[in-house]
């Protein structure tokens, strides 16, 4: 049974969390006053992990949200059912859009959206930004970052195994 | 033509080094699968996320679900997503299970301090990027200033912006002098 109500659960938070990041904490939050899956308390430290670990953060609380309702294949269905709308949405559409790429109509506006995209993708690392930019040595290391990027075109796991280094060396 | 496992090993290894959102992965896929792969243009990554944005579900999936899609059709979708949500479900659960001791570990901790850093310089080294190619016109420059303000002020809804944004599109063309 509990498997039947996590799909469901789950399915729903897919279908309706729509953007990124944190949008699946309401959602979440809503169970804990429905179920006894886990508190309040936990989803705070659920967030933390979540957020500090690698993966996207919606998956990893869909994981950990699953774990702690019912174990280790609550994790696994739980973060299955999650994704199922993406990917029933994303093939209806990408179906739809290869039909229509030549639309000029349809090109304009996918190239008026995008300033607004990069403005969304900014605002994001601002918010991000209010938490782990602290201190001097952060905002140095920002700056030496972005201007290595700039100057050196190494991959982004490259640049982000030299932070988690550099992190661990100054200890900011 | 991409192998489906190769496609889920690809996105794999993005899921591993992707810390935060679904806008934190951003530069993982564009250095990856733009700039080394070549499965799509800066462009079409873009459209990706324009779309991601407004429709159900976590915004990284989506986005490899499309990518996986331009490869190899509905499997595609079905790796590229699996292969995203791996390397989330093998951690979580087995931070899970020991999550005190992780958590509490100061060197975990200072390494994650630096590794958040990197995910904004990567935001903003990506926009950057991005901005140069992207923005041209003065209708750009309005939507980018108007989206950022109503972000700033009234923490609108992403779903929002981009449907503001695609009425926005069909404001006239000016091209700026700097073209």
């Amino acid at each position: 049974m509990i498997y039947v109500l996590l799909a469901y659960e789950f399915f729903k938070i897919g279908l309706f969390a729509v953007g990124g990041g944190l949008v699946t904490v309401p959602f979440l939050y809503d169970l804990t006053e429905q179920y006894d899956w886990f508190t309040a308390k936990e989803l705070t430290d659920m967030i933390a992990v979540s957020q500090s670990t690698p993966g996207p953060t919606g998956i990893n609380m869909a994981t950990y949200a699953g774990y702690k309702a019912a174990g280790i294949a609550g994790g696994v269905w739980a973060t299955l059912w999650l994704v199922a709308p993406s990917v029933i949405v994303v093939y209806l559409i990408a179906k739809i859009l290869n039909k229509w790429s030549d639309n000029p109509n349809v090109l304009r506006v996918l190239g008026g959206i995008r300033p607004a995209v990069l403005a969304l993708i900014l605002f994001a690392g601002w918010d991000i930004a209010k938490e782990s930019i602290t201190n001097v040595q952060t905002v140095v290391l920002l700056v030496v970052l972005v201007v290595l990027m700039r100057f050196y075109k190494k991959s982004a796991i490259f640049y982000i195994v030299l932070s988690a280094v550099a992190g661990l060396i100054f200890r900011i | 033509m991409v192998r489906l496992w190769d496609l889920y090993a690809i996105f794999f290894k993005m899921g591993i080094f992707t810390f935060g959102g679904g806008y934190a992965m951003l530069p993982i896929l564009k250095s990856e699968a733009v700039e080394k792969r070549k499965f799509l243009t800066e462009e079409e990554l873009l459209n990706y996320y324009s779309i991601g944005q407004c429709t159900p579900g976590i915004i990284a999936v989506n986005a490899a679900s499309f990518i996986g899609y331009k490869q190899r059709g509905f499997w595609g979708i079905i790796f590229a997503t699996l292969g995203v949500i791996s390397p989330s479900v093998i951690i979580i659960l087995l931070m899970a299970a020991l999550l005190r001791q992780y958590m509490d570990n100061l060197y975990v901790q200072w390494a994650f301090d630096g590794i958040r850093v990197s995910v904004i310089a990567l935001i903003i080294d990506t926009v950057w990027g991005m901005w140069k190619k992207g923005v041209s016109q003065v209708r750009d420059y309005i939507v980018f200033g108007l989206a950022a303000a109503l972000l700033l002020c009234f923490n609108l809804s992403a779903v929002v912006v981009v449907v503001l944004a695609a009425a926005g599109a069909f404001i006239p063309d000016i091209k700026s002098k700097k073209q």
